[in-house]
């Protein structure tokens, strides 16, 4: 952050929560927040940037993406061959040399979302025992401001309090999890089925009211009563929920069902795209979009918020907290494949895997995201991802933009897929086009508002001064892939591509109030069975680079 | 940066107690030990096995200067300048070490061979190197120790020897813990033990297997073939790995059976003929063995921090150990990048040793090479190592006398908790302040 007093003038802003559509505006900035223009104009200023022709945005958020952390180090470490061919990351006065492929080293991830104008990421699916790591990597990484879902979905004694009907100790011990762990909010990996694998040969559960072995609760059960404490609580985002059966033929089934075992309580879905598909049995030939019946229930609930998950085609690594999903797409692929356990928390599947467009399952999940982001009908209410690097790198974003920006363009790589893809979706009877108001609605305003993150996605007074400037080009991949500015917390810090400074960047969680007579109850649970001490499991604030704790909805 | 001290340690003439403080002296990494510290001296080590109670009792700290340059006691300062003017003006510097450090040392360290466009390796290079490399071939199947507590039911350990290098590893983790789905503990659990020699370990066993040496690989793949049920050779199952098949095959039948089970492995596997290849083989099996019931791997690590080295070094490069920046980006390349080549090799033209002894372990032209360049050595005790080093630091032992973060065998982070302070710097600090000079003669403003 900087004290700089910096007026961007004459820019074409775009700054949807603000109903600010494409105006003519100048904006003001200082003590590295957006300030109201000063009475007096001619107040001294540090910097004057003249955005004359160009189009000014709230920096990007990515609120799903898998950036830091034990399942994310494993892969670094695991796919040299990636890294070695991957682009070079040099190291230069101000910035330290990586390494690229589908999952880049932690300097590389900040510069080069700094680079596509992203400044503020949430890493998806911490197990609370290595949140410590999560935050070490997080201090590694520059020019964003971070923060983490904590995955409780097969915690052992998230279940044994589902089992117990004991909402209240349920309720304690989420709020007590994200403030040990330095959290953001609680993450549900296809909840219960990932404890089934840990115990069982390629086990899983296979719906909504599939028994959980020995702790004899369902998923549907985990989810109402999870998204009951995340509500009660006030957190700022809702549950974040990866559904049962990811990436399964006939899933949307399940997919339909989770939005309903929600009953009108507030909940993210994320990576939808992998929780639409028809067919059954496993069989590719009856592989086929059920986005229609999705997207209908989406758009008649207004409590369900989604983010798509796009595949891209090409080579990357999938990585999930969903353990028997890793060992799945290991036999299907076989490839190299690491799977993960943690102690009464979570598991973890990593493989290699390569999207191709000859592919009539692999073209039909690029297709089917693509229908998420054009039926939709509240921009505000889907959220751009890739759920990197599952689906593809969140260096496709600009990419992705042009497919929602340019109709032919669009049709045109619909023409090199394989052909039975417009039979089984509708893509090819999309019209729809995004305007730059919905691109930064999806890309910035949405996520922010369904985080709760007041200061971010707009450019009001008070608002964090993170800011992209782009040079507007037909070809809209080109526009989004270089920001001709990008401005973290008042500091101009990417310009042309070029990295001027690389700030660390805020750490933000939450600090939900709870009831700490429960603690007694966690404490004796917490020492019958984990491997480490009670008092060395919460993070230690020290770990967090500026923290900052983001308030409870009111 | 979580240095962070979050009770007082003791200071001179206090009685304390530190409670829940972590071992650093294995990779079990035990944060579970209470110690009693009086006139900075701990008297006790409370749940701390044989080698805990040796590494927090037998500390003294080093009645010596905190730094020598050419073997004369010199300002701190004046070795810091000295230190950053030998790690910029070398061509081809190498950092190494690291696996007795906390990583927000290592941190330091990796930035420092940034900085200079240096080559960084760590201990690894030399234990689990060709485990880290088996796993970029197959990947691996595997687990907190936690859950290796609650529900192995099968345990087998290969070329591994924990009732020497781990003591603690039955009875907290592996063998005797009563777990969630292992009431009666011990009794629950089958234990089997693979090795060339009978080791102590092998006392605890159920199974023993002594198999010929240097026959591991053969070994694997035997279990590899009996777990896809494919026909073998009894004649040449027995003559290449000094074994019945029937005994193997007792022992696939056994593991099928299991609900949970894990082997652990250790340098008896990774540093035996075969290297890589038999850690590969050892992952394949556990991943063959997933198609009838649940099982895992987990190499047994002996340094308290080389878990941490491996991810701090993979998070900043993408690399896990022998990893070079001389072209300003990183590359890694075992066996030509690993600290045992670049000095037995003559190429190394400067150095900085952390918490490691080469001199004492690396071979001769190793050792010789390293005598002919200017180095840094940086450690808690006098060693060959910094003896021969043209500055020496004596620095705080970590987990001791200094706080900090440290990764166990199973990647679970632990914090430390010092139980009193040492006169000397931290390694932490003494990198810091090398680091802040290298920047400023290389120009570095980030």
């Amino acid at each position: 952050m900087t004290s700089d007093r910096i007026k961007i003038y004459h820019g074409t802003v775009y700054d949807p929560s603000n109903g600010i559509d494409g105006e003519v505006r100048d904006l003001w900035i200082e003590g590295g927040k957006i300030v109201e223009a000063p009475s007096d104009p001619s107040v001294p200023v540090n910097r004057t940037i003249d955005a004359s022709d160009m189009v000014v945005m709230p920096g990007g958020i990515d609120m799903h993406c898998h950036i830091a952390g034990p399942k994310v180090n494993v892969a670094r470490k695991m796919r040299p061959e990636e890294n070695r061919k991957g682009e070079r990351i040099e190291r230069t006065a101000i910035t330290h040399s990586g390494t690229m492929g589908s999952v880049p080293s932690t300097f590389a991830t900040g510069y080069k979302y700094a680079g596509l104008g992203y400044t503020t990421a949430f890493d998806a699916a911490i197990p609370p025992l290595a949140a410590r790591h999560a935050h070490e990597e997080f201090e590694d990484t520059p020019c964003l401001d971070k923060g983490f879902y904590v995955l409780m979905g097969n915690n052992h004694y998230v279940m044994k309090s589902v089992k117990d009907n004991e909402p209240q100790k349920l309720k304690a011990f989420v709020a007590w999890l994200l403030n040990s762990s330095k959290g953001f909010a609680p993450k549900l990996v296809n909840p219960g089925g990932v404890e089934v694998w840990k115990h069982k040969q390629a086990g899983n559960v296979h719906g909504l009211d599939s028994l959980v072995d020995h702790f004899g609760v369902t998923p549907r059960q985990i989810i109402s009563q999870v998204a009951q404490a995340a509500e009660e609580l006030r957190l700022p985002h809702s549950v974040h929920i990866h559904c049962n059966n990811l990436g399964m033929p006939g899933n949307w089934e399940t997919t339909l069902e989770t939005m309903k075992s929600l009953e009108g309580r507030r909940g993210h879905i994320t990576h939808i795209q992998f929780h639409s598909y028809g067919g059954g049995d496993g069989d590719e030939n009856t592989f086929n979009s059920k986005v229609i019946p999705l997207v209908d229930y989406v758009n008649s609930h207004p409590n369900i918020t989604v983010d798509v998950g796009q595949v891209l085609f090409g080579e990357t690594t999938s990585m999930t907290g969903d353990g028997p999903l890793g060992y799945y797409l290991s036999n299907v692929y076989g490839g190299k494949w690491f799977s993960g356990d943690t102690e009464m928390e979570s598991g973890c599947g990593i493989t290699p895997i390569k999207y191709k467009n000859k592919s009539l399952v692999h073209a039909l999940q690029w297709a089917i995201g693509l229908e998420w982001y054009l039926l939709v009908e509240d921009p505000w209410r889907v959220v751009m991802s890739t759920d990197h690097p599952n689906g593809g790198s969140f260096m496709a974003y600009p990419q992705i933009i042009r497919y929602l920006m340019d109709r032919t363009y669009r049709q045109d790589v619909l023409k090199t897929c394989h052909p039975l893809v417009v039979k089984r979706s509708t893509l090819a009877d999309i019209e729809r086009e995004y305007t730059l108001r919905e691109i930064a609605i999806i890309t910035r305003a949405g996520p922010a508002k369904i985080l709760g993150l007041k200061n971010k996605g707009h450019l009001g007074p008070g608002a964090d001064a993170d800011i992209t400037i782009y040079s507007p080009h037909e070809n809209k991949e080109i526009m989004f892939e270089m920001p001709r500015l990008v401005i973290k917390a008042g500091q101009v810090i990417v310009e042309d591509g070029e990295m001027r400074h690389a700030p660390i960047g805020k750490t933000l969680h939450v600090q939900p109030a709870y009831d700490v007579e429960f603690e007694t109850d966690i404490q004796a649970w917490f020492e019958k069975y984990y491997s480490i001490r009670w008092r060395n499991y919460p993070v230690d604030p020290s770990y967090m680079h500026a923290p900052e704790a983001v308030p409870m909805r009111s | 940066m979580a240095i962070v001290e979050s009770e007082a340690p003791a200071s001179a003439g206090d009685l304390k107690i530190i409670k829940d403080a972590t071992c650093t002296f294995c990779g079990c990494v035990c944060d579970d030990i209470d110690l009693t510290v009086e006139n900075n001296h701990i008297t006790k080590a409370l749940r701390a096995c044989v080698l805990g109670k040796a590494w927090f009792l037998n500390h003294e700290i080093e009645d010596k200067p905190s730094c020598l340059v050419e073997g004369k006691p010199a300002a701190l300062a004046e070795g810091y300048d000295r230190a950053a003017q030998i790690l910029s003006a070398g061509k081809y510097p190498i950092v190494y070490g690291l696996s007795d450090s906390p990583c927000e040392a290592q941190r330091v360290a990796v930035s420092i061979a940034d900085w200079i466009d240096g080559t960084i390796d760590t201990t690894t290079s030399v234990c689990h190197g060709p485990s880290g490399m088996a796993f970029q071939g197959v990947g691996e199947v595997t687990c907190t120790l936690g859950e290796v507590a609650n529900r192995g039911d099968f345990i087998m350990f290969w070329g591994s020897n924990p009732a020497e290098s781990h003591p603690r590893h039955f009875t907290k983790y592996s063998l005797m813990p009563k777990g969630m789905f292992l009431p009666n503990g011990r009794k629950d659990r089958t234990c089997a033990i693979v090795d060339v020699r009978k080791t102590k370990s092998a006392r605890a066993a159920d199974i023993f297997l002594q198999i010929k040496p240097r026959k591991d690989f053969e070994a694997l793949w035997t279990l590899r073939a009996l777990a896809r049920d494919i026909e073998l050779d009894p004649k040449l199952v027995q003559q290449e790995t000094g074994i019945e098949l029937a005994v193997w095959q007792d022992l696939m039948d056994r593991m099928k059976a299991a609900k949970f089970g894990v082997i652990f492995f250790g340098m008896g596997l990774t540093m035996t003929r075969g290297k890589h290849a038999n850690s590969e083989a050892l992952l394949a099996l556990t991943r063959d063995m997933n198609a009838h019931t649940r099982f895992v791997a987990k190499p047994n690590r002996g340094h308290g921090n080389v878990t941490g080295a491996d991810n701090v070094v993979a998070w900043r490069t993408g690399y896990p150990f022998g990893v070079n920046h001389n072209r300003g980006y990183p590359r890694f390349n075992p066996g030509e990048y690993t600290t045992s080549d670049t000095l037995a090799n003559g190429e190394a033209d400067s150095g900085m040793m952390i918490a490691c002894d080469p001199m004492a372990n690396f071979s001769q032209p190793a050792r010789e090479h390293l005598a002919s360049i200017p180095y840094i050595a940086l450690d808690a005790k006098e060693t060959p190592t910094t003896r021969a080093a043209t500055v020496a630091f004596t620095v705080a032992t970590y987990g001791i006398n200094t706080g900090g973060t440290v990764y166990r065998m199973d990647d679970v982070p632990i914090p430390l908790r010092p139980a009193f302070e040492s006169p000397h710097p931290s390694d932490f600090e003494v990198l810091t302040q090398i680091e802040k000079r290298i920047k400023v003669i290389r120009g570095v403003r980030g």
